[in-house]
């Protein structure tokens, strides 16, 4: 994580209409006097509160954390603004995590922790300086508080939006003493979120909700095989079906153009399309399994090495080697992709949902030929993303297809286009091994990752060395105790699917297999899980402390009716949050495994907002149960063999947990809270599985896994 | 009520009058176009959401003279002459009204985009059960799916709108 540096700067500049304008920005030394229309925080002469959100929503709550940072710092209140979208601009709107625009990661509160509060103590600091210059009295004298500047002595009160045009005027203040946490009145406490009002009436507007006037429905279809073309197609037909206007056809994917999405789906299936399936067209699941299990066998990168791993197994008194793997699987975002585009001879707008908005111009710009100041793209709030919408295919396809159509068209994926033209959390295999010593201590860990790596394509100055730390999340981070530890990174990739961020990604893999491996060496050790784990985590008191609280609160040890058991995992990983998961399940006579029960401990620093912490915990657990249990994806022929969510399974009301959540209170650095719970619960329910049925699952998903063994 | 005048098989031109929202809308629409789309894409209504096309997550449903059901499997034709309900007016009724008021109370959307579903089945439910028990809200609501996984606070809205409905 990079820290913000002390470039950071906070600019000023009077607004067209005589407000207050005012960002927070990395120096940007080549144009120092470029005067930079939109920030963060703006203020009119009407009293109007605008804050300007860097970072998209998708249900993380970040529209309202991000204004928590802003309000505290401006003295202003949750009630009292209204939020804005921010346009694409990689500059000033950088996430310091990932050096451009990006959404995603865990990384907002972090990133942004700083940044924006600094952004409303310089404009609050404004406000005073320029109330106190009116009444000629000493800012120390005056103070802000929604809103208003009142001055102590006299009572006299000053709101921003009749201080605007003053405060602007105002120097930029060069030292800025932000809020100690003692004096934090709206950090860390549980506000309301600002986004559910319009989340419970049908108001919200997302992608798939734009509409304008003389805007057509376009639907499509892709190859079903990566890399195939289109081989023909029956446009006459399609055309005659009422309603549709235009059939599109690419080399890749057609599309058909009507008025409304009915007609777009009907005309699709008219067109009969036919495929050139190319070269990926014989390739199966077996295929990629062979492929992947066969590239393990020889050596990766080492990217830890802590004493010598071989030797030190070599030495051990005891050996206990492993193999993990896990499956393809789908985001399945409850929102279908959806992009509207209009292009103009001279001009291009896009309205879609995008957790990368500056790359998504980009994408526009390069389709229509036109320089990046002739393309606008909206941000929309977003129906799920979980990754997805880090990457740009679904916007440049829109835009291949508008770039046909005369006027806006809304350009609508089904379901199964959704499906089976995904970028999909890669499958990955592991080679674990462990040296115990006589008293079952590892004294020897050797983990070899093999799988894709995204980075390497979606961000490739983030690929060194041969080393992608996202691939190797987590394993990198092992905080229990053992003298010699070697990871190793290899690079596979899979040419018939595009892989890409799932909600965690490569620690959604590592820590399944990290703890699952962990409790494997419990077990041979013949010792309890927890306390096993607890040894080994003395120098890391965090960590220890949440294992603590969350086998207290699970109950751990206390007896379980019979056919249930408890299982334990712990999470730390590049976020910087500590978790401990305890999973409570159920397996059937018939092997059927239901989990019942989770209680999640976290210590994740500073929260902005502990109910938003909460509902990310919740949420992620149960994500990351239906990725556990039922989550694969397929192929057959090269084709994605899943379509929708009667062959994809996701966790429904009655096969949702009760949730327990304990929250540690304190003042560290902010760590990420969008994905932990994700990654955490898979090694939790295996564990869980093991304690019932003594057997190891070493593969995901657990539910058919544990249905073959048993 | 639906005027067909039969030009060719692929050529349908209807009018249907259908009722949305205590509204009348007079619609040129084939009559196997599901409801869905006659709402989203035709009348302008984009509260209800397209989830999956077959029924299979929720999150296109809507009332039908009360009743629950999947707006996207529904042929506007089964509708002609009946009153539809969607989310955009689900807060005028009362059991409507009190889960809008729970979902706010304990903020139980994070993406929201299945949430219209949600509050048409929990609405429907609290509005036939006043009471439900958690198997009654498990039968009632495992037809709606909820990626961001907020089914606790779902559950716990329910329960406090139908506390209050009572």
């Amino acid at each position: 994580m990079q820290t913000i540096s002390r470039r950071d700067f906070v600019v000023i500049m009077a607004a067209a209409g005589g407000g207050l304008l005012l960002g927070c920005r990395v120096d940007d030394r080549s144009n120092p006097a470029t005067f930079i229309p939109n920030a963060f925080v703006r203020i009119g002469t009407d009293g109007r509160v605008t804050l300007i959100m860097p970072q998209v929503e998708m249900g993380q709550g970040i529209y309202t954390a991000l204004p928590m940072l802003i309000a505290e710092e401006l003295e202003v209140g949750l009630d009292q603004i209204t939020l804005e979208h921010a346009p694409p601009n990689d500059k000033l709107y950088v996430n310091p995590a990932f050096r451009f625009q990006a959404t995603g990661g865990s990384t907002s509160v972090q990133a942004f922790f700083e940044p924006l509060r600094k952004a409303g103590a310089a404009a609050r600091i404004m406000m005073v300086s320029a109330a106190a210059a009116r009444w000629r009295v000493d800012p120390g004298t005056c103070r802000a508080q929604r809103a208003t500047v009142t001055h102590g002595p006299t009572g006299r009160t000053l709101t921003y939006g009749q201080l605007a045009d003053r405060a602007a005027e105002q120097p930029v203040p060069t030292e800025i003493t932000l809020k100690a946490p003692n004096e934090f009145t709206l950090i860390g406490t549980r506000a309301k979120r600002l986004d559910t009002a319009s989340k419970v009436n049908g108001s919200a507007q997302y992608s798939i909700d734009v509409r304008m006037p003389g805007m057509k429905i376009a639907t499509l279809a892709a190859s079903p095989v990566l890399g195939g073309k289109v081989a023909s197609l029956d446009e006459a037909k399609a055309l005659r079906i009422k309603g549709v206007h235009q059939v599109v056809r690419l080399d890749d994917v057609v599309a058909v153009v009507a008025d409304h999405m009915w007609a777009a789906k009907q005309g699709l299936a008219a067109l009969n399309v036919t495929w050139d399936d190319g070269p990926n067209a014989h390739i199966g699941t077996a295929d990629v399994l062979k492929d992947i299990a066969a590239a393990s066998e020889a050596s990766g990168v080492i990217a830890r090495k802590d004493g010598d791993g071989a030797a030190a197994l070599h030495r051990a008194a005891k050996r206990i080697d492993a193999v993990y793997h896990v499956p393809f699987l789908a985001h399945a975002a409850m929102e279908p992709l959806a992009v509207t585009v209009h292009v103009r001879p001279d001009a291009c707008e896009v309205w879609t949902g995008s957790q990368v908005v500056a790359r998504a111009r980009a994408a526009a710009a390069q389709v229509t030929g036109l320089p990046l100041e002739k393309v606008i793209v909206h941000n929309q709030l977003i129906g799920g993303a979980f990754g997805r919408r880090l990457e740009l295919d679904y916007v440049t396809r829109a835009v291949r297809i508008a770039k046909q159509v005369d006027g806006p068209v809304k350009v609508v994926w089904t379901r199964e286009e959704d499906m089976q033209q995904d970028f999909y959390r890669p499958c990955y295999y592991d080679r674990i091994a462990a040296g115990l010593d006589a008293r079952g201590r590892p004294v020897a860990w050797t983990h070899r990752i093999v799988g894709p790596s995204i980075l390497a394509r979606w961000a490739p100055p983030a690929f060194k060395n041969g080393i992608d730390d996202d691939a190797v999340d987590s394993a990198m981070q092992i905080l229990y105790e053992i003298p010699a530890v070697q990871i190793e990174y290899l690079r596979h990739e899979e040419p018939a699917l595009n892989t890409g961020f799932w909600r965690g990604v490569g620690n959604t893999h590592n820590d399944f297999v990290m703890e699952s491996f962990m409790d494997e060496l419990a077990a041979a050790a013949k010792a309890d899980p927890v306390a096993y784990r607890r040894a080994l985590l003395a120098k890391s008191p965090r960590a220890q402390a949440v294992l603590d609280l969350a086998a207290e609160k699970a109950g751990w040890g206390q007896p379980l009716p019979p056919g249930h058991g408890r299982g334990v995992a712990l999470l730390y990983c590049l976020w910087n949050t500590y978790m401990v998961q305890i999973a409570e399940v159920e397996v059937s006579p018939s092997h059927e495994i239901r989990v019942s029960r989770v209680v999640c401990a976290c210590d994740c620093g500073q929260m902005v907002n502990p109910d938003i912490v909460t509902a990310q915990i919740e949420g992620g657990i149960v994500y990351g149960i239906s990725g556990a249990l039922w989550g694969e994806v397929t192929l057959k022929s090269g084709r994605v063999q899943q379509s929708n969510f009667t062959d994809y399974r996701v966790v429904r009301m009655n096969e949702s947990p009760v949730i327990e959540t304990h929250l540690v209170v304190n003042h560290e650095k902010p760590g990420g809270m969008g994905e932990p719970a994700t990654a955490c619960i898979a090694p939790a329910i295996a564990n869980a599985v093991f304690a019932v049925t003594g057997k190891r699952i070493r593969q995901l998903p657990l539910q058919p896994a544990l249905t073959s063994v048993a | 009520m639906a005027y067909c005048a039969t030009a060719s098989p692929l050529h349908l031109d209807c009018v249907i009058t259908v009722r949305v929202n205590g509204q009348a809308y007079d619609v040129d629409v084939p009559p196997d176009m599901p409801v869905l789309w006659v709402l989203r894409d035709v009348i302008g209504l984009t509260g209800t959401k397209f989830g999956c096309g077959i029924a299979a997550c929720g999150a296109c449903t809507i009332h039908l003279d009360g009743q629950p059901i999947r707006s996207c499997v529904t042929p506007v034709s089964a509708i002609a002459g009946k009153s539809i309900t969607t989310i955009e007016a689900i807060g005028q009724t009362p059991a409507g009204r009190k889960i809008q008021e729970a979902w706010i109370a304990i903020d139980v959307p994070q993406c929201g985009y299945c949430q219209s579903g949600q509050i048409m089945s929990a609405s429907a439910l609290i509005a036939s059960k006043p009471n439900p028990t958690d198997a009654d809200i498990d039968a009632a609501m495992a037809g709606n799916i909820c990626r961001c996984g907020t089914y606790s606070r779902i559950r716990a809205g329910i329960k406090r709108a139908a506390g209050e409905v009572a």
